[in-house]
């Protein structure tokens, strides 16, 4: 049962042949595809994804290596179409391949806190008792750091690098997780089918597994799908103060630090790195409110 | 009230004791003593250990805790170890500065955004509903980085309007200096407006579904009272959002600072990181943390001022 649920909430429900009264996530994943934005900036992502993994099939430029003679060219430029960068870099490629460490420095992050976070938070939330509290009082206590503020002091102190930076954020992020998923398996808990299950002799790996898990998941992915578009701004973020990615690496944030002192020069050229972490942002944001919204049941009713 | 507002103070003793850990320990994740990173590595046996006993590095980890909590506590965080001034003097200016930018910003985007959320939620799918759900949207995926030097480049290079950066000569009038705000201001108002007007819209729309509100438009109430039904039972939640996001606007600022070169306790904090200014960086962290702390007390506090059935 929750093989079934697991694979429609990713894909698409086509291979799920319609039945005359549809399961729970059939109807989300019908939802979904009906819903026109969260396919729109669905198609969005896969563009930006398709940019940057297959940069060397949309660009034929060297992203390491730029012309001194062809410094800061503006957006249009024969050959550059957007522009160049400070030290004569094709910005297209440039952001094709940056896209690549920006995604994976977002991304990965908050897989491990969805990973660490979400068992910790299903462990306490589900056995509860002392193991439970003493992991919600330790999480409250990274709570009372701005995300930003913690993200900056640990990547600062272990030094600037992209797995610093990854695991930075990752320590950030898993409080947060580690609360949702912990309120949503307190409440999953407490279901009569479970309370059923369990005074029928089901042991607790098998409710975990079957009943838990499956009612746990979705909203525990909803959650991570918002949280990678704070982890954009966030990682970017941090190379753009020079803590993150180091050059001559090709990262949005990084470049969008390194042009900065061209905004006088090439005012439209040096915005281009934000406007991308803004667009990807702000696509993983409506795709987790369109998952929200057709997973809530009370508003499609 | 009373019991309920000391209980909860009770109750931040301990994260506020967590998190004056952490900071501690945060020093002490990378491998080596801060001294080691700050002296030249031909530095004299005898050097070192006179610069570690002066920091007070040379005691033992738990001592050096104590001793460092106890002096935090009486507002005396040591001395910067890149220019051997007081930290808490440094600290106290850094805070004023981001402090005006935090509450102006503050302002502006709770305002903004309780007067797009409320509009929303009573044109619910209609145009205004959909105009302010985008702008909230854009609001809140926007890196404010970006934002800063987006709103430089139309304010200060393709037109000159406003100064780029800085906080303006103190001798300049009033009215210039505030010319250097506005920039800074306007850029961290856009997140709190796009949370606030989001969590604002939910929370209306959630109340708007309930009985109540239609006995009191049954009962023959018009629309002005009604709203302010509305306004106190959408109160709570949204204050506490509003110091979570105040929160944020004191701790993290530091990227809009940078940008704008605004002389704050992010931009302190920057600076303290590429020094590898130990005291400054523990202190400043720690100074942000506690009011982060204090400020959500403050809010629980203020929520079940406002709502009886939180006070359990």
């Amino acid at each position: 049962m929750s093989d079934i649920a697991f694979d429609s909430r990713i894909a698409s429900p086509a291979g799920i042949p319609a039945s005359p009264a549809p399961g729970y996530w059939t109807s989300v994943g019908q939802r979904v595809v009906r819903d026109k934005v969260t396919m729109a900036v669905t198609l969005v992502l896969f563009a930006i994804l398709f940019i940057t993994i297959g940069a060397p099939l949309v660009t034929h430029y060297d992203p390491y290596h730029g012309s001194v003679l062809a410094r800061l060219k503006p957006i249009g430029t024969a050959g550059h179409w957007l522009g160049t960068d400070e030290t004569g870099r094709d910005l297209w490629t440039r952001l094709c391949y940056g896209g690549r460490l920006s995604l994976l420095a977002a991304i990965l992050p908050v897989t491990i806190s969805l990973i660490v976070g979400g068992f910790l938070g299903i462990f306490a939330g589900y056995a509860g008792g002392i193991a439970g509290t003493l992991i919600m009082r330790t999480m409250d206590v990274f709570y009372a750091f701005p995300s930003i503020l913690l993200a900056i002091a640990i990547c600062g102190l272990l030094g600037n690098g992209l797995s610093n930076s990854i695991i930075a954020l990752a320590v950030v992020f898993i409080p947060p997780m580690v609360r949702v998923s912990e309120t949503v398996t307190t409440q999953a808990r407490n279901l009569d089918f479970v309370e059923a299950a369990r005074a029928s002799g089901t042991t607790t790996l098998q409710i975990i597994r079957y009943h838990v898990l499956a009612n746990v998941l979705g909203p525990i992915m909803v959650y991570a799908t918002s949280l990678i578009s704070v982890s954009i701004i966030l990682s970017a973020g941090l190379s753009f103060l020079g803590l993150g990615v180091t050059p001559p690496q090709a990262e949005w944030g990084l470049m969008l630090n390194s042009l900065r002192q061209a905004i006088y020069v090439q005012p439209y050229v040096a915005a281009l790195p934000g406007l991308m972490i803004f667009l990807t942002s702000m696509c993983f944001n409506l795709m987790s409110d369109g998952f929200r919204s057709a997973m809530d049941v009370r508003l499609n009713k | 009230m009373l019991t309920f507002a000391l209980r909860r103070l009770l109750q931040a003793v301990p994260i506020l004791l967590g998190v004056s850990l952490v900071v501690f320990g945060l020093v002490h994740i990378v491998p080596g003593n801060p001294i080691d990173m700050l002296l030249p590595p031909e530095a004299s046996p005898e050097v070192i250990a006179q610069m570690k006993a002066t920091f007070g590095f040379d005691k033992p980890l738990y001592m050096q805790y104590l001793l460092w909590l106890l002096r935090a506590l009486q507002g005396d965080f040591g001395l910067s170890v890149f220019n051997a001034t007081p930290v808490w003097g440094q600290l106290l200016a850094a805070l004023q500065n981001t402090f005006i930018l935090a509450v102006l910003a503050a302002v502006l985007g709770f305002s903004l955004g309780i007067v797009f959320g409320m509009v929303s939620a009573l044109y619910h799918g209609r145009w205004p509903d959909k105009v302010f759900s985008a702008i909230a949207t854009v609001g809140v995926s926007l890196p404010h980085y970006w934002c800063a030097i987006v709103l430089v480049m139309l304010c200060a290079v393709l037109h000159d309007w406003l100064p780029a950066q800085g906080m303006g000569d103190d001798q300049l009038p009033l009215y210039e200096r505030l010319q250097y705000l506005v920039l800074p201001v306007v850029t961290l108002s856009l997140i709190p407006m796009g949370v606030i007007g989001r969590l604002v819209r939910a929370t209306v729309l959630d109340i708007l579904g309930q009985d109540f509100v239609g006995a009191l438009s049954a009962k023959g109430l018009t629309r002005w009272p009604v709203i302010r039904h509305i306004a106190k039972n959408a109160a709570p939640p949204v204050l506490a959002l509003m110091g979570l996001q105040f929160g944020y606007l004191l701790g993290g600022s530091i990227l809009v600072e940078t940008v704008f070169n605004w002389p704050g306790s992010g931009n302190l904090l920057n600076l303290a990181i590429f020094r590898r200014d130990i005291p400054v960086l523990q202190a400043t962290i720690l100074v942000l943390a506690t009011f982060f702390v204090l400020l959500n007390l403050l809010v629980d506090i203020a929520q079940a001022a406002i709502d009886p059935r939180i006070r359990r």
